[in-house]
């Protein structure tokens, strides 16, 4: 049989939630050049909030088809809410400090969520089960597609069209691209930039618990570490797309989605290769590719647009 | 603007700082409350915190009980036993720090655990060079006790390092027999997670596998730090294995089947004492009815001599299970009091000044009748017992199928 069309859609499917938590990544840089190392943690939370409004909010037995949105609600909302906080507590009164300054806050911020979970979410001390839809999966062709991996699908596309139209049509959005250009002209234009700044956190945070969502419907469980992994993932992710481009963070997602996928599947077929091939040489060959890319395009694959990253 | 800044990283760090030291001094308090005679204490090392807390807590919980019992029946006259448990988080790292805390510690005397056999690695020459006896309640790797080169030439490691646990080189070969002489499967996909127990067991596995008549149609390994195994899944489905068997932890293990299953290869997954926890079912969801584990040991319900533990441990208040090394760690516990009692009777009623080097001696020679059967220890440190026991989930539960021993 052959399971290439599997391997691919399995890629497609990481790389997805990659993206849509890098978007989180790239666009806080695009626009105040931090690099927020407690996106990760923000996407944690919001699979969360997720968890929280199903098990104390919904009454028992809710059914996935009304309880889903509602989820998706709480997990945007405590993630939304975390990060606007940790933008007006943590980065804000730093602003004016040295570069170094907010990335070792960003670092410790991440670090304080984490074990703030870890120490009062109720059973967060190991991993947490959650809920799943009902039904079989789907098979179109040689394809089997879990029913916890809709979400994902018809989500992640939506997302970023809402994203992509937000960014290019809405005054908002052309504020942000003039913020991202030239942050001190954009203020003189009449933008408020602290607002945009809040507007670029709430939107990585939104989109970080969208995955967060689709994470906790694929795997079955969320736990309190679950962001850092993924976080650093996303990381990459946003700079092999190039750091700063909202398309970029996408297509970046998916590339290194991929490429795991393709890595643990072919690698060791390769002669010579059976001893660096299987899962746990993915990560390995990910990199591999992240450092070719940027030997060779430095700003990353879609780098170079700078005149719309935001 | 300053100020502030300030202020806003102090409380992050703050924050931060107390929530770790939160999971470090829970445990270690409750000292200076014995009125007269000696304290001893017995050190616990085990994951209490992370994925696999279920099964330290249970160790914690099982070596309490011990020295509870022990001083409910003033088993060693002048003697208080309490116990000092510190948190590894399966880390190598933290094993070896916390090794290096309770040799630190006059008063400990035997130090239960650790369960995992990497971090057991990290903490071995720590505890040898303080002469301090260390017995595992889970460590299965073959090689912690009798040398890396184990299969050719035995030698012995370390001569305060002592385990209750069978070893993989009886459990992988034991699991081998069964898939293919009782479960009848032939064609297996095996896959570990790279760490000294996993791939351990794996390997034990499957060359006994191979030699009587099995067929190893695929091999991966995974990175215990992600839950995306569609790839691997997708594999073992298309390679046409009828079973698979993992070497590993539940943590992993189970995210694993559910994701076989889901991918269409409705066949068992197989794995050691690591993935026999009842999280293992919680997390492979409903699927993974007939997956199987091994155990060290009979099940400690069925055990005669287990009843008492089970009522105790009941009695006791604890919030969370015994788990799967709750009688392991028992005996454990109960192996190093026997120790202690052995030298201070020789010492006429009281610790003699070497206290450590004589304990560490006199549990080498240790025989009694424990929770989990008769404990004592071979010229390596591994038990004598060398029973295992097949379970295999059924209804949303472990169940026992089968129990023996590896006779090679």
């Amino acid at each position: 049989m052959n399971e290439l069309p599997q391997q691919l859609v399995n890629g497609l499917l990481l790389g997805s939630m990659y993206g849509l938590v890098a978007i989180g990544y790239t666009m806080v840089y695009g626009i105040v050049q931090l690099i927020n190392f407690a996106h990760g943690e923000i996407f944690m939370i919001g699979g969360f909030g997720a968890l929280t409004v199903y098990l104390y909010v919904l009454p028992d037995g809710t059914s996935m088809w009304v309880a889903l949105p509602l989820m998706l609600v709480g997990a945007v909302v405590a993630a939304v809410l975390v990060a606007v906080g940790a933008e007006r507590f943590a980065y804000r009164p730093l602003r004016t400090a040295p570069r170094l300054a907010p990335l070792i806050t960003a670092i410790g911020l991440s670090l304080a969520l984490q074990q703030a979970v870890w120490a009062w979410y109720p059973g967060a001390k190991e991993s947490i089960n959650f809920p799943e839809i009902a039904g079989g999966p789907f098979e179109i062709g040689s394809v089997t597609i879990q029913t916890g991996d809709v979400f994902l699908i018809v989500a992640a596309p939506i997302s970023m069209a809402i994203l992509a139209y937000f960014v290019m049509k809405t005054r908002t959005g052309r504020g942000m691209q003039a913020t991202a250009q030239d942050p001190d002209t954009a203020k003189l234009m009449g933008i408020n930039t602290d607002r945009i700044i809040v507007v670029a956190f709430a939107l990585g945070a939104a989109f970080a618990a969208v995955g967060a969502v689709a994470y906790g419907l694929k795997y079955g469980q969320v736990q309190f570490r679950m962001g850092f992994i993924l976080g650093l993932k996303a990381f990459t992710a946003a700079v092999l797309g190039g750091i700063g481009n909202i398309y970029g963070a996408m297509i970046g997602g998916l590339v290194l989605g991929l490429a795991e996928t393709m890595a643990t599947a072919y690698i060791a077929d390769i002669p010579g290769f059976d001893q660096l091939g299987g899962q746990s040489w993915a990560n390995v060959w990910a990199f591999v590719l992240l450092i070719l890319v940027l030997l060779f395009r430095p700003q990353g694959l879609l780098g170079e647009r700078v005149a719309d990253r935001a | 603007m300053r100020q502030r800044s300030l202020i806003a990283i102090t409380a992050a760090l703050a924050a931060g700082a107390l929530t770790l030291t939160a999971c470090g001094s829970r445990d270690s308090g409750d000292k200076g409350s014995d009125s007269g005679g000696t304290t001893v204490v017995i050190g616990v090392d085990a994951p209490l915190t992370g994925d696999l807390s279920a099964l330290g807590l249970g160790i914690k919980n099982s070596v309490d009980l011990a020295a509870k019992t022990a001083n409910k029946k003033k088993y060693v006259d002048g003697v208080k036993f309490e116990i000092k448990a510190l948190d590894d988080q399966a880390q190598p790292s933290s094993g070896q720090q916390n090794a290096s805390t309770l040799v630190a510690d006059k008063d400990v005397l035997g130090v239960v655990g650790p369960l995992n056999s990497s971090v057991a690695e990290s903490m071995q020459k720590v505890f040898d060079d303080a002469k301090l006896v260390q017995i595992s309640p889970a460590n299965t790797g073959p090689a912690l006790t009798q040398g890396a080169n184990w299969q050719t030439k035995k030698e012995r490691q370390y001569k305060s390092y002592f385990r209750t646990a069978t070893t993989d080189a009886i459990q992988g070969p034991f699991a081998a027999q069964y898939v293919v002489n009782d479960a009848k499967k032939k064609k297996v996909f095996v896959i570990d997670d790279k760490k000294t127990y996993g791939a351990g067991l794996a390997s034990t596995f499957t060359a006994e596998f191979k030699k009587i008549g099995g067929q190893v149609v695929g091999t991966d390994h995974i990175d215990p730090d992600t839950k995306d195994f569609s790839a691997v899944a997708t594999k073992v489905k298309n390679s046409g294995a009828d079973v698979v068997y993992y070497g590993g932890e539940y943590p992993q293990a189970g995210p694993l089947s559910k994701q076989i299953k889901a991918s269409g290869a409705k066949i068992p997954v197989v794995g050691g004492d690591g993935i026999y926890d009842p999280t293992f079912i919680k997390l492979a969801g409903p699927n993974s009815a007939g997956d199987l584990a091994t155990s060290v040991g009979a099940p400690v319900e069925t055990l005669a001599s287990a009843k008492q533990f089970v009522a105790d441990y009941k009695a006791g208040g604890y919030k969370e299970e015994y788990a799967a090394y709750g009688g392991y760690s028992y005996d454990a516990a109960w192996a190093i009091i026997e120790g202690v009692k052995k030298v201070v009777d020789d010492n006429g009623g009281k610790l003699p000044d070497d206290a450590r080097a004589k304990v560490t001696a006199a549990v080498q020679n240790v025989s009694f009748d424990g929770v989990t059967g008769k404990v004592s220890f071979d010229e390596f440190g591994d038990a004598t017992n060398k029973q295992l026991t097949v379970y295999a989930v059924e209804n949303g539960a472990w169940k026992a199928v089968k129990s023996g021993t590896f006779t090679g």
